[in-house]
């Protein structure tokens, strides 16, 4: 692999993810004040001492942001990582296995998907203690209805290849089939999916932030930034656009690597010439 | 006579993508001149990739997906098709010079009747009305002996066999009375039986209309039919080019020698009937809508030898493989192997009890995970029945690999990296691997050009004489039966028609399938097409 072959938007997507994480890693070396710090007036325009001004209880936006994206970030890849991880799981087992259990598992896939993932996660997340381990698990079970469909699809595509029945006919278990035999031919589709349900992942966050479900504040986060300065937009302030602007931001460096991460794939040796 | 199309130097490029590698062009015809004259046939004929069909595609002026025309004169009645602008090429194409493609099924819009494709683009180039057009298509159907020719147009592809359609597909070439027809593989993909009947109608239709033909094939005896003139390509250059007379008779290059000689493959000596291996007894078996595929088959595989199972697609051959292997459980029936009752399914099955049978299929392609290496696909059945590791697993994957003519060099590369008879030869060493006492093999060879197939036969019959391994063989190509087999079973519609040792059923008196069958088989003589032709005639005016 070398350096000159990735292209300029797959570099740009890529210097986006490393300024987030960097920002989330060193996020007390580099903010200016801290995260929870009353350090002016309410809704300051940008200066010298306030890169981006204020937020709506004086707090410096700046530093908020860079302490946003740890939590931000945390949040939404734990999410997606847990949701592929049980997705996938689950819909390989189901193609593979076919029967009753691809029945059991579909239908209740459905049931679901069935309720609207918003009010799903409303009410248990009301139910449930306010928790970032229990807001990490809920994003995760919902959004993993999402992956165990395109899951299942491309692994029924592969399942039925006759190298998939040759393993059968060796003998193998149901854990070599899904994890040698088919998981490696169906990463293309796999990884583009996971671009954009990271993507998804944190507007997710952002929305359940936005309505007092997501992180509780004092702690920042970049949706709960939007909602705290939203009223600011009445009096033409452009507070609340700016971790508006640092989400979408990262929705589009993600899926600008991710696109590259699919051709790639797709061309590597041995692959099928899919994608 | 004028020459009607000439082909003056001919070069075609494309760019190819190596993966990790910057884009590169490469040369893949290099230099190829020919002539035709009107009303007669040139066939061109060679191993895939030896560029035969990128030739005669070139006489429509087109090129393949990222194929292009580089150098060279197309000359059809001394106009240089390479130098018409776009509308000049789509006055000539579809009128002046038509396409016959291998695959009629997928050449065929399953929305409309057959009838209306026909005319298509006779219509479409203002040739002739409709009524006109249909009164050629009506004759066509007749001279290409389609039944029933007054509603033969009436029906959809669906409706009529795949040799109807490959004829249907002759008749929509026909149809605007072109100069130049190109044949591209059209009786490939059809069994020999119908191979024949659609043989024999092109030819009628040819001479009828006293239209000129590129017709490519691989098979150098399917050829000898048809052409009057034959060119020999390998690696897109011209090996040999020449009358048929001349080609078949007295071939002057070596190639040309090895590709005649492959299909008078050496006969193998017979052996005397050894125990049975495997016994099918009275085996039925469905699909899962009831569908009865296989009727009531009773056959035993010979320990040491090679049982071969023939019949035309859709006999059920491969499906009594899916049922030995207890992918398809029958619904009557039982399955004895080394005198013990096999599991009807293969997950009942005890892990030792799959490793002594192995299949090898006929498409190696699909048939080995893209993923892994060489490597890792033989070392798999290594470790998993013999709990080979570590060095021990590599020493035996390199003796195996060299088992089968390929060397170490192979253990790190991926199937995407091998031809189709490397591919092979790594699915017989997976196989081989297991130490099976009975191999199934489905048509391992139908899919590779002749010589990679004799040399895939050589290895099977070695490694045969070497660990005494039993092969239940399907083809449906009699002259690899001749080849290997001890005993054969022969298959039509789901039932036996045929079984016992090689020598009974190959020789009179015949069953009448099996007649036929054998009667099919194109061989490497002129005029062979019409002997067969003629007999049948006989046979049916006495009847």
């Amino acid at each position: 692999m070398r350096l000159r072959e990735i292209p300029i938007t797959a570099w740009i997507g890529i210097i986006g993810i490393l300024l987030a994480f960097g920002c989330a890693i060193f996020a007390p070396l580099l903010a200016p004040y801290g995260e929870r710090e009353i350090v002016g007036d309410v809704w300051l325009a940008a200066d010298a001492h306030f890169l981006l001004g204020t937020d709506n209880l004086g707090r410096d936006l700046l530093s908020r942001l860079i302490y946003g994206a740890r939590t931000t970030l945390f949040v939404a890849l734990a999410a997606s990582v847990l949701s592929f991880s049980i997705g996938i799981f689950l819909s390989f087992t189901a193609a593979v296995s076919r029967g009753i259990i691809d029945q059991g598992l579909s239908r209740f896939n459905d049931l679901m998907m069935s309720i609207p993932t918003l009010i799903f996660a409303l009410v248990v997340l009301a139910v449930l203690p306010q928790n970032l381990w229990i807001l990490i698990a809920v994003m995760a079970v919902l959004d993993s209805t999402r992956v165990y469909r395109l899951g299942r699809a491309v692994a029924l595509d592969v399942a039925v290849m006759e190298f998939v029945e040759a393993a059968k006919l060796r003998g193998e278990g149901k854990m070599w089939i899904i994890f040698r035999e088919i998981l490696p031919n169906t990463l293309s589709p796999l990884l583009a999916e996971f671009g954009l349900r990271f993507a998804f992942s944190i507007l997710f966050l952002s929305t359940l932030s936005f309505l007092g479900l997501g992180i509780q504040p004092p702690a920042a986060d970049w949706g709960g930034m939007v909602k705290d300065n939203k009223d600011g937009i009445i009096f033409g302030i452009s507070a609340a656009l700016i971790p508006g602007g640092a989400i979408a931001t990262l929705a589009i460096c993600v899926n600008m690597v991710v696109d590259w991460l699919l051709k790639r794939t797709s061309s590597l040796k041995g692959g099928r010439g899919d994608g | 006579m004028a020459n009607m199309l000439s082909v003056r130097n001919l070069r075609i490029g494309a760019t190819v993508y190596p993966p990790g590698e910057a884009p590169k062009d490469i040369e893949i015809v290099h230099g190829v001149s020919f002539d035709l004259e009107r009303g007669k046939v040139l066939g061109l004929i060679g191993e895939s990739g030896a560029g035969k069909s990128t030739i005669g595609l070139s006489a429509l002026a087109y090129g393949r997906g990222g194929v292009r025309i580089t150098g060279g004169e197309v000359l059809l009645d001394g106009e240089d098709l390479l130098k018409a602008d776009k509308k000049g090429i789509r006055q000539i194409r579809g009128a002046r010079v038509c396409y016959v493609a291998q695959s009629a099924a997928a050449a065929f819009n399953p929305a409309h009747k057959l009838g209306d494709q026909v005319i298509e683009a006779t219509l479409e180039h203002g040739l002739m009305t409709r009524e006109e057009a249909r009164a050629r298509a009506l004759y066509l159907f007749n001279i290409l002996g389609l039944p029933d020719p007054d509603n033969f147009g009436d029906r959809y592809p669906h409706q009529v066999s795949g040799g109807q359609l490959q004829r249907a597909m002759t008749a929509m070439a026909l149809c605007s009375n072109p100069e130049l027809i190109v044949f591209d593989e059209p009786t490939t993909a059809l069994d020999v039986t119908t191979q024949i009947d659609v043989l024999a109608a092109i030819k009628n239709a040819i001479e009828e209309t006293d239209t000129a033909a590129l017709y490519i094939t691989h098979d150098l005896a399917v050829v000898a039919q048809i052409s009057d003139d034959i060119m020999v390509l390998r690696n897109g250059e011209t090996v040999e080019y020449g009358p048929v007379q001349q080609i078949i008779e007295a071939p002057q290059e070596d190639y040309t020698k090895a590709l005649i000689s492959v299909r008078q493959t050496k006969q193998r000596e017979a052996r005397d009937q050894s125990q049975a291996l495997l016994s099918v007894n009275n085996v039925s078996a469905s699909y899962g809508n009831g569908f009865k595929v296989l009727h009531d088959i009773s056959l035993h595989v010979p320990r040491g030898q090679t049982l071969a199972v023939v019949g035309e697609s859709g006999s059920g051959k491969s499906t009594l493989a899916r049922v030995i292997t207890g992918l398809l459980p029958p619904t009557d029936g039982s399955i004895t192997f080394a005198d013990e009752d096999l599991p009807a399914q293969h997950k009942k099955r005890t892990r030792d009890q799959m490793r002594r049978i192995q299949l090898i299929y006929q498409m190696a392609d699909t048939a080995m995970n893209p993923r892994q290496t060489v490597g890792q696909i033989i070392g798999r059945s290594l470790t998993f029945y013999f709990g080979l590791r570590g060095r021990k697993k590599k020493e035996r994957v390199q003796e195996l690999l060299d088992e089968i003519e390929m060397g170490s060099g192979f253990y790190d590369r991926y199937p995407a990296e091998l031809s189709g008879g490397q591919k092979q030869r790594v699915a017989i060493a997976r196989a081989l691997a297991a130490e099976p006492e009975l191999i199934l093999c489905d048509e391992p060879t139908s899919a590779l050009d002749p010589l990679v197939a004799e040399g895939i036969l050589d290895l099977l019959m070695r490694l045969q004489a070497e660990t005494k391994v039993s092969y239940l063989f399907i083809t449906h190509d009699i002259a690899i039966v001749r080849a290997i087999a001890d005993s054969v079973a022969v298959m039509l519609q789901g039932r036996l028609v045929d079984f016992g040792p090689r020598s009974s059923v190959l020789s009179p008196p015949f069953d009448d399938y099996t007649d036929l069958l054998l009667k099919s088989v194109p061989e490497m003589e002129l005029g062979w097409l019409e002997k067969v032709l003629a007999t049948r005639r006989m046979e049916s005016a006495g009847n």
